[in-house]
């Protein structure tokens, strides 16, 4: 068993990213990600981990290192959060197209303007259809056991995927908190070495990420969707396996105190614990408040959310981030999406918190719950809100 | 559940602190939480740095607003900011400065604990540095009970190698001559 040690959470995911033994990271600084860059470059000097790290001049030329060092076979990872990710946009499909197994933190935070550092999910959020598997962590814990899992989903045959893990800045990122730290062994045991079907190598030519026009491009688009889609059976079986190996057990949909909730509240990312504090007060006083959490972004776990709601009457959503002039927030949308084919429709509220870093207390939860609960007979349902804001 | 909110200025160590007293309440088999003011710091700036200790999992991650304790690492601070801001009637507030805990009492007009010592005097006699982070930990638990002062020492060692020992020192010293008020 591994060792439960107090770490901040940016360090913990490095070094559990070293103990997945990459072949080589490519990273460029920036706020709120650079401690896990900087702690992976510090254990490759330190002769820790054996693995290239490349230092380049922007988050574009980093995914496109980490792009190249993939297709060779190295396992590869990189880091980074708002403006770089949002630099780093146009080798994001390409990732994926050529399926190639990267890993990657984004250390989620606001997009400029105004400059802004702190967190909420505008940087992830547009990277929606980029063809990566998306997960969320709540927690340092989370972060360390998906930043290792995504390895072994990634590199799984029937996905080669690129993966990326979420992980809010600064409420996570810049976090110390107890987290059990896995040991090299058990790590190596959960996940073998890389072995790519194809390597680029001057020995052995190959084209890879060719052109392609009308003739195929639909149809490795059409690829892609499935091989996304598929992931999600691998996906779950290596969540089996690390509750099985760990005592963890992870779900593409977790619920708290959901089973009876009249109400329930969907999160994703660090505020489901807060949350869960609110949630408890509600039911204090008698309140069938329940929490649904999601974790799995993409694939999205159609059936699973229509199963964790399947018993509620009010549905509030709540969302880090804006499609603006469109329908409120993105994961509102979808979930609005996945209810519509199914034969339960809760009348459904939507709320828009936590931007660009402003604090929610377990206050704003439970007083958005009772928003919610006084509006008795559902005038404001399929609405989105702002919530908090200052008019 | 404990919170405390540490006043400092930007390089005083109030960062280092709350992160060495986390590290060490989670060794000792608590949980906690340690974490800055979110956001770009300054040096020579007041910064603010949080403490969360408990014996169950901490769920909360919002910030701390209704402290049970408040540490003021720099006495200059007082009437440029609040620094009882929200601190709990019952609270308790640690200062380091040279003046008596009746002064400060009077100065702050605060009713709960009232703890005071010259922590940078030890920091610069003990350590030769006027920087008294580690050694108003020793301040800190002694008002709190947290935890004992030997919870601190592998953490402290960790981070500082060889004048870890100086920084025990200071602590120790801070934690012996805290004058208490309640």
């Amino acid at each position: 068993m591994g060792k439960r040690v107090g770490l901040e959470v940016t360090v913990a995911v490095a070094e559990a990213v070293a103990l997945c033994r990459i072949d080589m990271a490519g990273g460029y600084p920036i706020t709120p990600q650079s401690h896990i860059a900087e702690h992976l470059s510090n254990l490759v000097a330190d002769g820790v981990l054996d693995a290239e790290f490349v230092t380049v001049e922007s988050e574009h030329s980093a995914m496109s290192a980490v792009i190249g060092a993939s297709a060779t076979g190295a396992r590869s990872y990189t880091a980074t959060a708002s403006q770089g990710l949002l630099l780093m946009n146009e080798l994001l499909p390409i990732a994926s197209a050529m399926r190639l197994p990267i890993c990657m933190a984004i250390a989620n935070r606001a997009v400029s303007g105004p400059l802004n550092i702190l967190n909420d999910h505008s940087d992830i959020m547009p990277q929606r259809d980029t063809g990566w598997i998306t997960l969320f962590a709540e927690n340092g814990q989370e972060a360390v056991d998906l930043s290792i899992q995504a390895f072994k989903i990634a590199e799984h045959k029937d996905v080669m995927l690129p993966v990326c893990v979420n992980i809010d800045g600064f409420q996570l990122t810049h976090m110390v908190e107890p987290v059990e730290m896995p040991t090299q062994e058990e790590v190596d045991k959960f996940l073998p070495p890389f072995a790519p079907h194809a390597t680029l190598h001057p020995a052995k030519p190959v084209t890879m990420g060719a052109f392609a026009m009308s003739d195929y491009f639909a149809e490795i688009m059409k690829a892609k969707d499935e091989a996304i889609k598929n992931s999600k059976k691998v996906i779950l079986e290596v969540w089996d396996e690390w509750g099985k190996m760990f005592g963890r057990n992870y779900k593409a949909v977790e619920s708290y105190r959901a089973q009876d909730a009249e109400i329930l509240m969907l999160t994703m990312g660090s505020m489901g614990e807060t949350a869960q504090v609110a949630i408890d007060e509600l039911r204090d006083k008698g309140i069938k408040a329940g929490l649904v959490k999601l974790r799995l972004w993409r694939p999205f776990p159609f059936e699973e959310i229509r199963a964790a709601l399947k018993n509620a009457k009010k549905l509030i959503v709540t969302d880090r981030a804006c499609s603006f002039g469109g329908p409120g927030g993105p994961v509102f949308s979808e979930i609005k999406s996945a209810l519509y084919a199914g034969d339960h429709h809760p009348a459904i509220y939507n709320f828009i918190y936590g931007l660009g870093g402003r604090d929610v207390p377990v206050q704003d939860f439970t007083g958005m719950f009772e928003k919610v609960i006084a509006d008795t007979d559902n005038k404001a349902k399929d609405t989105y809100e702002f919530w908090g804001v200052r008019e | 559940m404990i919170e405390i909110r540490w006043h400092g200025r930007g390089g005083q160590g109030a960062v280092t602190s709350v992160e060495l007293l986390a590290v060490s309440a989670i060794a000792a088999g608590k949980y906690a939480q340690g974490f800055p003011s979110f956001g770009p710091e300054r040096r020579g700036a007041p910064v603010a740095a949080f403490t969360r200790i408990d014996d169950k999992k901490i769920n909360k991650r919002s910030g701390i607003y209704k402290p049970d304790v408040v540490l003021v690492l720099d006495a200059s601070l007082i009437g440029l900011i609040n620094v009882t801001d929200g601190l709990k009637p019952g609270g308790k507030l640690i200062v380091n400065t040279h003046k008596t805990t009746a002064e400060i009492r009077k100065e702050l007009n605060f009713s709960g604990t009232v703890a005071t010592v010259d922590g940078t005097g030890i920091a610069r006699k003990e350590m030769g540095v006027p920087i008294a982070n580690t050694t108003m930990i020793g301040a800190l638990l002694k008002v709190t009970g947290i935890m004992d002062l030997d919870a601190m020492k592998d953490a402290v060692e960790h981070r500082f190698g060889r004048i870890a020992q100086k920084n025990l020192a200071a602590m120790k010293r801070a934690y012996d001559e805290i004058q208490i008020e309640n």
